[in-house]
């Protein structure tokens, strides 16, 4: 049995003094998708801040390849693309801005990229607009191909549909899909149906099951 | 380019598509210190006297006043996730922001007061010994500030709090500054306190980066 890329062993968080999730364990291989699911403050959003290292474990660990990641963090964010319930986007800043930034921050080129994000998520027309002129939706996708942009092996998404319509939710999942393709990971926070094939993990009062 | 420089530019070109920001920071300087001759009277000697100490407060309040969004804002809208989660020492970061902060205040500050200080009659070797300290003093408020303002971060009342916060941690440069003025008027050399002025910005360019990373991860989590 291959092992799986991410595993996460006993991860327990506390907010405010009470529980939010206890002991949890699971394990995500190449070119997998997990959806957290749950109902509003079940934790999915703090086990996401958790992955990235956001916010410290009351208890556990995450492995990437069988390494905890707390040995070498700055590594580890390398492999990380975020998409919080805020798009991290400057409103002053256009949209090719924002993404060339962004790109930059993480360390590296966007070059021809750029437009095959773009282009992914239908931006290409709103290329030149600054982003505090769009709509919530055009803003989210503005973000997911941030997250495109990234080729990060491990996507972290909070409600990645949320604002979004029909054909920019789909656009979405074609972009995910061929991210889980070529073997990246995700996990993403949701209320609505990913429509896409992949595991889930409901989150609820103190969860402690694995999925 | 670098994450460092990434951020420099990014900070500076979002000062360039809003300018009003770093205008009412730089009018306040003028407004305030301006007051100062108008309520005391054209009395030279007094003006020349109290010169350094006027228009060095001005500064530091000028400062503050823009210090309270050099975080919030990445705060607000989720950028400080993106600066957080980026594979380079935050600490970096902070010293990007930081020194952002002070291309867009300090230096112009700087470069205002010894306009400013024609109007309270000092001599022209006051005058740049005036933009002198301004120069090497202000990046200590810029470090100083950036710390309150990562502490502060989500606080209710923050700008309030920022200048509590900062403003005891700034009478050391103050004292200097001001007091490099009176000690040419006196006919000694600056040089010492300039020296001072040096050794505390180093202090603070040393100590308050890791200060604002860790008050910046306590703040996203």
């Amino acid at each position: 049995m291959v092992p799986p890329l991410l595993e996460v062993t006993g991860l327990s968080c506390r907010r405010g003094g009470r529980p939010v999730f206890d002991r949890l364990s699971f394990g995500l291989g190449a070119g997998e998708l997990l959806a957290l699911t749950g109902r509003n403050g079940s934790g999915k959003t703090s086990l996401l801040r958790a992955l990235a290292g956001l916010t410290p474990p009351e208890a556990g660990t995450v492995s990437w390849r069988g390494v905890d990641v707390a040995e070498d963090p700055e590594t580890w964010r390398g492999r990380l693309a975020w998409l919080g319930h805020l798009e991290g986007l400057k409103g002053d800043l256009t949209v090719i801005e924002n993404l060339g930034v962004a790109e930059r921050l993480r360390g590296g080129e966007a070059g021809d990229r750029l437009d095959s994000a773009l282009v992914a998520l239908d931006l290409t027309g709103l290329a030149a607009r600054e982003v505090r002129t769009l709509s919530a939706g055009q803003r989210r996708r503005t973000a997911l191909a941030r997250v495109v942009l990234s080729q990060a092996p491990l996507w972290l998404l909070d409600e990645p549909l949320n604002a979004l319509d029909a054909p920019a939710q789909a656009a979405f999942r074609t972009a995910l899909q061929a991210h889980l393709a070529a073997g990246g990971l995700a996990i993403a926070a949701t209320h609505a149906e990913l429509g896409i094939e992949g595991r889930s993990l409901e989150l609820g009062p103190t969860r402690s099951s694995t999925s | 380019m670098s994450g460092f420089t990434t951020l420099l530019m990014r900070d500076l070109r979002l000062v360039l598509r809003r300018p009003g920001d770093v205008g009412v920071v730089l009018a306040f300087f003028v407004v305030a210190t301006v007051l100062f001759p108008l309520g005391i009277g054209p009395e030279t000697n007094v003006l020349a006297r109290i010169a350094a100490g006027v228009l060095w407060c001005a500064a530091l309040f000028a400062a503050l006043l823009s210090l309270e969004r050099l975080f919030a804002a990445d705060y607000e809208d989720g950028t400080l996730d993106l600066l957080l989660l980026a594979p380079w020492p935050l600490e970096l970061a902070a010293l990007a922001k930081c020194l952002a902060h002070w291309i867009v205040t300090g230096l112009p500050l700087s470069l205002l007061a010894p306009v400013l200080g024609v109007a309270f009659g000092l001599d022209g070797q006051s005058l740049l010994a005036l933009g002198a300290t301004l120069l090497v003093g202000t990046p200590t408020l810029s470090l100083i500030g950036g710390l309150a303002a990562a502490l502060t971060l989500g606080a209710r009342k923050s700008g309030a709090l920022l200048a509590l916060l900062a403003l005891p941690l700034c009478v050391p440069t103050l004292i200097f500054g001001a007091g490099a003025i009176e000690t040419l008027a006196a006919g000694d050399g600056i040089v010492t306190h300039v020296a001072i002025l040096a050794a505390l910005a180093l202090v603070a360019l040393a100590t308050t980066p890791w200060a604002i990373a860790a008050a910046l991860r306590q703040a996203g989590e």
